[in-house]
C-alpha cells in the first residue's frame, strides 16, 4: 500500500483529497446556514451543538473501529455513565438527604466493592477444588447479605427526603464544566471493567457484552433513584453559559438584538447556543489534535498494525489485549464526556431518553458513512448524519404527505401513517448505512 | 411448615412462567446459533426482524377477528401465525438478496456482515414503527387460563393459588414440537444434514456439492419460522411492543453463548438457563420461605436478590460468568 502510494505522483493527489474534504466541510456548513436562514438560526444553532457533541461520540468509536477494529454496540451506556458525572459535579449537595442516609449508602457501596473485592482474592489465593467454589460462593452471599442490610435502609431514607424535588443526595455544587472530565474518567473505569472481561476472547463477545453494560447502565439511572432521581429525572443543573433569562439584561445583547433586527429573546436565545458551540469546537478541536498526533505516531502505527493483522503483531512482541483495553478505555471515555457535554448542554439527566437505537447505532451510521480510520471523516459523518436525523422527521411527514395525497383526508391509513411519519427517519438510516457499506465502504472521507 | 404450599407457590411464580419465558428465548437463541453457525455472524437484526414478523401476526389476527373467524379456545393468533411466518421467510430472503449475498461474493469479513445488520436492523425497525407505531399492542383472544387460582385453590383447598394461562401452556407445547422438528430436520433429513456439513466444514461441504445458496435459503427460512413462533408467543404470553422485543436481543444472544454459539441443542439449554436465572434472583422469595420455615421463623424482607428491573443485569451475569470461565459456552459452539 505505501509503495503504491509513494510511486503516485506525489503533490496531486493529496491536494485533490484535501480539497474534496474542504468542500465537504463546506457543503455541510452551508446546509446549516441554510437551515439558519429559512428555518430558524437557533435550530441551525441546535443542530450544530449537537452536531459537534455527536462528532466528538463518533471520534470515540472510531478510536476503537477505526484504529483497532473493537466493535462496540454499548456506546449509549458510556454516555449515560459520563452524562451522570454532570450531576455529580454540578448539582447542590442535599444536607437533609445525606444527614438520613448518605452514610449508609456510602457506607453500603464501600462493602459492596469490598465484597466483590474479597471474592477475586479468594479466586486467585485459593488453590483451585470444590473448596474454593465453597468459599467464594460464601464470601458473596456473607457480602451480599451484609451490604444490602445497610444499603436498602440508606436508600430508602434518601428517598423520603423531600420526594418531589429532591429525594436523592445531590451533587459536590462545582463548577459543571468540571463533569466533562470526570465524565470521562468514570466511563474510562467503567470500559476498563467491561474489557478485561470480554477483550482477548472472539470480537463479537465484546459486542455482545457492551451490548449488556449498557442496559444496565441505563437501568441503574432509572432505578437507583438515590442517585440519579431514576425516572423523575434531575432538573435545572447549574449552565456552562448564562442563561438567555440572564443574557437578555446586558446591555450588548440588547444592543445585538437592535442591530440584528430579532426579537431579545431570540437573540439572547441564540447568543447562548453560539456559547456551547464554541466551548464545544474548543474541545473537538483539541480532541481531533490529540487524536491526529496520535493516529500519525508509532503509537497509531502500532495499533493500526495490529488491526490489519492481530497474528502477525503479536509475532511482533506486540501486547495485543493490553493496547486493545487501552484503546477501548480511550474511546470510551471520549463517549462519557461528550455524554456529560450533552447533559450540560441539556441542563437535565433524563435516564428515561437514552435509546440504543439514537445513542448506539445512530454514531455506528455516524462512523460508517463518515469514514472509519480517519478523524476527520467520523467528524464530518456526526455532522451529516445528525443534520439528516433531526430534518428527516419533516422530511418523512412531508414525504408521507405526497404518498397518501391521494386518499381522503379522513381516512383511516393516511391518519395512520402520517402519524407515524416520523419513524420513517430510520428506514433512512439504515439505507445510508447499507447504501454506504456497499458502494463506498470506506466513507466520506476514506483512511489515509 | 408448609412444604405443599410452597411447592405451589414456587411452580406459580417461578417455575411455570420460567419455563414459557425459556421457550421463547430458546426459540430466538436457535436462529441466532443457526446464523451464526452457517452464515457466521452475529445476527444483530434478530429482535427486530421478530418485531416486524409478529406484527405481521397481529394485522392479520386483527383481520380475523373482525371477520369473526376463530379458533374458540385458542387463540386466533395461531391463525395467523403461516402467514405471519410467510412474510418474514420472503423478507429475509428478499433482504438475503440485496444485502447479505453481496458480502458473501467477496467473502467479507464477519464483522462488515454485522455492520450490514445493523443497517438491515434499522430499516426494519422503521418499517415496524411505521405500520405498528412504537406503543403497546394486545392481541390476544380465547380463552385465558387453562386453571385458574380460584379454581385450583377450590379444588385442592390449599391456600396457594396455582395458575396456568393458556399462553403458558400454548408456548411450552408449541416450543417443544418445533424444537422436536428441528431436530428431526437436521438430524434425518438430506437437507438438515447438509446443513450440519456445511456448518462443520465449508470447504468439505462444498467439495461434496452441496450448493451453499441452498443451505442459506434454508436457514433463513428455518430461523424464520422459529423468530416469528417466539414472537407471537411472547406476544400472546406478555405483550407486544416493539421496543420490548429489540430488547430480547440481549436474552436471546447469552442463551446462545452460554449453550456455544452454533450449537442449536446449547442455544435450546442455554434459553432455560437464562430465563430461570432471571426468574430465580429477580423473585421475591419471602413467600415461598415463609412456607417452609417454621412459624415464628418468617423472613420480614422480601427476600429478593435483585429487583425485576434489574433482570438484564442477570442475563448480563451469567454471561460474563461463562465468557470467565467456559468462553466457548456449556456445550462447545464453533470458534472462529
Amino acid at each position: 500500500m505505501s509503495v503504491q502510494q509513494a510511486a503516485h505522483p506525489a503533490a496531486t493527489a493529496p491536494t485533490v483529497a484535501y480539497l474534496r474534504n474542504v468542500l465537504l466541510f463546506s457543503l455541510m456548513a452551508l446546509a446549516l446556514a441554510a437551515t439558519g436562514m429559512f428555518q430558524s438560526w437557533v435550530l441551525a444553532l441546535t443542530i450544530l451543538n449537537m452536531s459537534l457533541i455527536s462528532a466528538i461520540m463518533a471520534l470515540g468509536v472510531n478510536m476503537q473501529w477505526g484504529y483497532a477494529g473493537l466493535f462496540n454496540v454499548g456506546i449509549m451506556g458510556f454516555t449515560a455513565f459520563g452524562g451522570l458525572a454532570a450531576v455529580l459535579i454540578a448539582m447542590p449537595p442535599v444536607p437533609e438527604a445525606w444527614a438520613a442516609g448518605g452514610f449508609g449508602a456510602m457506607l453500603g457501596l464501600m462493602l459492596g466493592a469490598g465484597t466483590i473485592f474479597a471474592a477475586i482474592i479468594v479466586w486467585k489465593r485459593m488453590a483451585p477444588g470444590r473448596l474454593r467454589g465453597l468459599a467464594l460462593i460464601g464470601t458473596l452471599v456473607v457480602g451480599y447479605t451484609i451490604t444490602s442490610f445497610v444499603f436498602g435502609p440508606a436508600t430508602t431514607a434518601i428517598a423520603r427526603v423531600n420526594p418531589a424535588t429532591e429525594g436523592y443526595l445531590g451533587g459536590l455544587g462545582l463548577p459543571v464544566i468540571l463533569s466533562w472530565p470526570v465524565g470521562a474518567a468514570m466511563a474510562a473505569g467503567l470500559a476498563w471493567v467491561v474489557g478485561k472481561v470480554a477483550l482477548g476472547l472472539r470480537s463479537d463477545y465484546l459486542a455482545i457484552a457492551t451490548l449488556g453494560i449498557s442496559e444496565i447502565v441505563i437501568a441503574v439511572l432509572k432505578f437507583e433513584s438515590w442517585l440519579t432521581r431514576g425516572v423523575n429525572n434531575v432538573v435545572g443543573i447549574p449552565r456552562a453559559v448564562p442563561r438567555p433569562v440572564t443574557l437578555q439584561q446586558y446591555e450588548w445583547v440588547q444592543n445585538l438584538a437592535e442591530r440584528l433586527g430579532l426579537g431579545l429573546s431570540e437573540t439572547a436565545r441564540i447568543v447562548e447556543l453560539t456559547g456551547y458551540a464554541l466551548l464545544f469546537t474548543l474541545v473537538l478541536g483539541a480532541l481531533i489534535w490529540l487524536a491526529e498526533k496520535a493516529l500519525n505516531s508509532p503509537w497509531g502505527r502500532m495499533m493500526r498494525a495490529i488491526r490489519d493483522n492481530e497474528t502477525a503483531a503479536r509475532a511482533m512482541g506486540k501486547d495485543v489485549t493490553r493496547r486493545h483495553l487501552m484503546i477501548f478505555v480511550l474511546g470510551s471515555a471520549t463517549c462519557g464526556l461528550a455524554g456529560a457535554m450533552m447533559v450540560t448542554l441539556d441542563g437535565q439527566l433524563t435516564p428515561g431518553s437514552y435509546e440504543p437505537l439514537r445513542f448506539t447505532f445512530l454514531i455506528w451510521v455516524m462512523v460508517i458513512v463518515g469514514g472509519s480510520g480517519n478523524n476527520w471523516g467520523a467528524v464530518l459523518g456526526g455532522f451529516v448524519i445528525w443534520f439528516l436525523w433531526v430534518q428527516a422527521e419533516p422530511a418523512g411527514r412531508w414525504f408521507m404527505d405526497m404518498v397518501t395525497s391521494g386518499l381522503p383526508a379522513d381516512s383511516g391509513l393516511r391518519q395512520h401513517l402520517m402519524a407515524q411519519a416520523a419513524h420513517t427517519r430510520l428506514i433512512m438510516m439504515g439505507l445510508a448505512l447499507l447504501l454506504m457499506l456497499r458502494f463506498a465502504p470506506r466513507g466520506l472521507i476514506p483512511e489515509r | 411448615m408448609d412444604p405443599l404450599n410452597a411447592i405451589v407457590a414456587l411452580t406459580n411464580f417461578v417455575l411455570i412462567p420460567a419455563l414459557a419465558y425459556g421457550s421463547q428465548i430458546a426459540l430466538g437463541a436457535l436462529g441466532i446459533t443457526l446464523i451464526y453457525g452457517i452464515l457466521r455472524f452475529a445476527h444483530f437484526a434478530h429482535g427486530d426482524i421478530m418485531a416486524l414478523g409478529t406484527a405481521v401476526v397481529i394485522l392479520v389476527t386483527w383481520g380475523f377477528q373482525a371477520q369473526g373467524i376463530g379458533l374458540g379456545p385458542l387463540p386466533t393468533a395461531l391463525l395467523a401465525l403461516p402467514f405471519g411466518i410467510a412474510a418474514t421467510i420472503l423478507y429475509l430472503l428478499a433482504v438475503d438478496r440485496t444485502v447479505y449475498r453481496f458480502y458473501r461474493k467477496v467473502k467479507a469479513k464477519p464483522m462488515i456482515f454485522v455492520m450490514a445488520a445493523l443497517g438491515v436492523m434499522f430499516v426494519t425497525n422503521g418499517i415496524t414503527r411505521l405500520v405498528m407505531g412504537p406503543s403497546e399492542q394486545r392481541f390476544a383472544d380465547g380463552e385465558r387460563f387453562i386453571i385458574s387460582v380460584r379454581e385450583f385453590r377450590d379444588w385442592t383447598g390449599l391456600a396457594e393459588g396455582l395458575a396456568l394461562r393458556s399462553a403458558q401452556a400454548l408456548t411450552i407445547v408449541v416450543a417443544l414440537i418445533a424444537m422436536v422438528l428441528l431436530f428431526w430436520f437436521l438430524n434425518r433429513t438430506r437437507a438438515g444434514k447438509s446443513m450440519r456439513a456445511y456448518s462443520d466444514n465449508e470447504d468439505l461441504a462444498l467439495l461434496s456439492g452441496i450448493n451453499p445458496e441452498r443451505v442459506v435459503v434454508i436457514t433463513w427460512a428455518i430461523t424464520g419460522t422459529l423468530i416469528v413462533l417466539a414472537g407471537t408467543l411472547y406476544g400472546l404470553d406478555k405483550s407486544y411492543r416493539p421496543f420490548t422485543y429489540f430488547q430480547l436481543l440481549l436474552p436471546f444472544f447469552a442463551a446462545a453463548i452460554v449453550g456455544g454459539l452454533g450449537n442449536p441443542m446449547g442455544a435450546i439449554i442455554g434459553g432455560y438457563v437464562v430465563a430461570f436465572a432471571e426468574m430465580g434472583i429477580t423473585y421475591a422469595w419471602r413467600r415461598v420461605f415463609t412456607h417452609l420455615l417454621p412459624e415464628g421463623w418468617e423472613p420480614t424482607g422480601l427476600m429478593q436478590i435483585l429487583p425485576v428491573d434489574y433482570k438484564f443485569a442477570v442475563t448480563f451475569g451469567i454471561l460474563v460468568i461463562v465468557l470467565i470461565f467456559r468462553p466457548t459456552g456449556i456445550f462447545k459452539g464453533r470458534t472462529l
